[in-house]
């Protein structure tokens, strides 16, 4: 495990890059790719398919170790992890969205909410009222103990957010968080995410194909044949990028 | 540890609690399973019981065969001055003639077919009264029924009873008069009723040459020690002092028995197959489950869940399932044996009740080994579509 005392960003990638070898030769999926983004900060990876984005999510949510490279998060080289301190890193200091399948389909709304701080331990009684506090800020609070097959695709979406930042994560991760829902819904929830990510002050990361969502986002990463191509850093930029996807769909 | 299992615990028992009429499909399919094995074995130990019975209750050692009967107490023949022989060994503490055959009892509706064995009051073999007294004279017109033949007839202390045989080419018949009954002694799968050795020898059937016989012949001696831990010294002075026999002891008298060992071996195939089978449809359901949740359990790995943590859900899962469905299927075989009659032979015994009830409960966590190490190898990558 390498520590980096000096760094100001919550999370930094140094030549992260991530190889296949197949019959036809190797594969680079993600090749020396650089980003940083600092605590409070909400940025989108955008690309086409295959351009590296969901290999780079994956690396960064220490569900895949790269052929090379540095992940800090917090300064910690998760790069270099085994895979008992990476299930305790991913338990402990990543909070996660998935495009399906998000929730425990047997566990209620906020039992849900209550599984990341069962996970690290840290159920007391001011852990339950934070979870029902922060899915009734989520518009939730009639749906507490309904089961997720009760619940819509965008009511689903909020719980797992909700989930994602219970235990106070350094990193927030959203991989297409917007896929299953109509864009009305769409723009709530991602509203709400770079809301709550902002004012907790996390770094979050959302991977998406759907350019309008950049609305509501920092920065964007654009990636191309497993590199960083091009970043979108003003508000003018974002903007434009998102009205584009808006007359593209 | 504690926290794995705590936390296993918890996600366990909601999704058992969650799923409760999946769950309790399982739990009511493995209760099916129990009833099928617990009266696999109660049938087992009926029909051994049926068997053995009077054999195993007896309060001796030893049996005294005729040499080469290959301890098959039908085609042993042995005489008085055996009886005679084997008193006189040491460390013999008493020995007493036993003769055993089939006969009918008359009764008002249809006979019954009973063992009828022949005993010398007073010595071993004869079984002890639960009602009535014990046999007078060894020439008395006397029996002592079981209970087995007491319960099938209605019959009681002081009636007479009438034994039918076949004695050369006639049917003879015999009226005595029941002084006792015993309890269970059933032998060879029949009720039994004893009679004092020579009123014995008397009534069972005979071919026409032994019609005119005078001496009566036994078919075994059962032998008491003074010892019983010299068994196998008692044995060796009964082979070197008496002519022409050979021993067993009550365990290897029994196995000896025409059909128990077969019988016996056949049921313990059947229970075995059954729980076999209990482990396979353990296995496949959670096995499919487990498919069905790869996704769920990528889930809770992704966010952090441990495999001991999976794991251990899966096992607490499957015991509690397991323990619901052995529950209910001992309550379903103890509700359904109040229903059978005494005659159809099925005996709860404790122990063999209690060693498939444990093997019941193993079928579980054994038929979820597979789905257990399926759960812990999904890879979250995989299982949440992230892989390229």
């Amino acid at each position: 495990m390498t520590a980096n005392a000096n760094t100001k960003n919550a999370l930094e990638t140094r030549l992260v890059t991530k190889t296949y070898k197949t019959d036809f030769g190797t594969i680079h999926a993600v090749d020396e790719v650089d980003i940083s983004v600092a605590a409070g900060e909400f940025i989108a990876l955008v690309g086409p398919s295959g351009s590296g984005k969901t290999t780079m999510l994956s690396m960064l949510a220490a569900l895949l170790q790269p052929t090379s490279g540095q992940i800090l998060l917090d300064g910690v080289d998760l790069a270099s992890m085994g895979e008992v301190e990476r299930v305790s890193l991913r338990r402990e200091k990543i909070g996660f969205t998935f495009q399906a399948n998000n929730l425990v389909p047997y566990l209620s709304a906020v039992e849900n909410v209550e599984l990341m701080l069962r996970l690290n331990n840290r159920l007391d009684k001011a852990g339950k009222l934070r979870s029902r506090e922060l899915l009734a800020r989520l518009g939730l609070g009639e749906r507490l103990h309904n089961l997720p097959g009760q619940m819509s695709g965008g009511q689903q979406q909020r719980v797992a957010i909700a989930r994602a930042l219970i235990h106070n994560p350094s990193l927030v991760l959203a991989d297409e968080p917007t896929a299953s829902l109509d864009t009305e819904r769409a723009y709530q929830v991602v509203e709400t995410f770079a809301g709550l990510i902002h004012e907790q002050k996390r770094a979050g990361i959302m991977v998406t194909h759907d350019l309008r969502m950049c609305e509501y986002v920092d920065r964007v990463l654009m990636m191309q044949d497993g590199k960083l191509v091009r970043i979108f850093s003003t508000r003018e930029e974002i903007l434009q990028l998102a009205r584009g996807g808006r007359e593209n769909d | 540890m504690g926290k794995n299992l705590s936390l296993a615990g918890y996600l366990a028992v909601k999704e058992v609690w969650r799923n409760r009429g999946r769950f309790l499909l399982v739990s009511l399919v493995i209760a099916l399973i129990t009833l099928l094995v617990l009266f696999i074995a109660a049938l087992g130990e009926g029909l051994g019981n049926g068997n053995r019975e009077y054999i195993s209750k007896l309060d001796g050692e030893l049996l005294v065969y005729q040499a080469k009967s290959e301890n098959l107490i039908n085609a042993s023949r042995l005489g008085r001055d055996r009886l005679a022989s084997i008193r006189r060994v040491e460390g013999v503490a008493d020995a007493g003639m036993l003769g055993t055959a089939s006969a009918n009892l008359v009764l008002p509706e249809e006979p019954l077919k009973i063992a009828i064995l022949g005993i010398e009051p007073g010595h071993m073999g004869e079984p002890q009264v639960v009602e009535g007294r014990q046999l007078s004279t060894g020439l008395a017109d006397e029996v002592i029924i079981d209970s087995n033949t007491a319960y099938r007839t209605k019959l009681t202390v002081g009636q007479n009873i009438t034994i039918r045989t076949t004695q050369g080419t006639r049917d003879e018949f015999f009226t005595l008069q029941i002084v006792g009954i015993t309890d269970g002694q059933q032998y060879s799968l029949q009720p039994s009723v004893f009679l004092p050795f020579n009123t014995w020898d008397k009534v069972r059937p005979k071919s026409e040459a032994e019609v005119n016989l005078s001496n009566p012949i036994a078919n075994v001696i059962i032998v008491k020690l003074d010892d019983p831990e010299q068994v196998e010294v008692v044995q060796q002075r009964i082979g070197a002092q008496v002519n022409n026999v050979e021993t067993a002891t009550l365990k290897q008298a029994i196995q000896a028995l025409p059909g128990y060992s077969a019988q016996q071996s056949t049921l313990n195939t059947q229970g075995g197959f059954t729980l076999f089978i209990g482990i396979l449809v353990i296995g496949g359901f959670f096995q499919i489950q487990i498919l069905q949740k790869v996704a769920q359990i990528g889930v809770l790995k992704a966010i952090g869940a441990s495999n001991p943590v999976v794991a251990w859900a899966s096992v607490i899962q499957i015991i509690v399932v397991t323990i619901i469905g052995v529950a209910i299927g001992g309550l379903l075989t103890f509700a359904f044996s109040l229903f059978f009659p005494p005659t159809v032979p099925i005996v709860f015994n404790g122990t063999t009740s209690a060693l498939a009830l444990f093997a019941l409960l193993l079928i579980g966590p054994l038929g979820g080994l597979v789905s257990i190490r399926y759960a812990t190898r999904i890879e979250p990558l995989k299982a949440l579509g992230l892989s390229s």
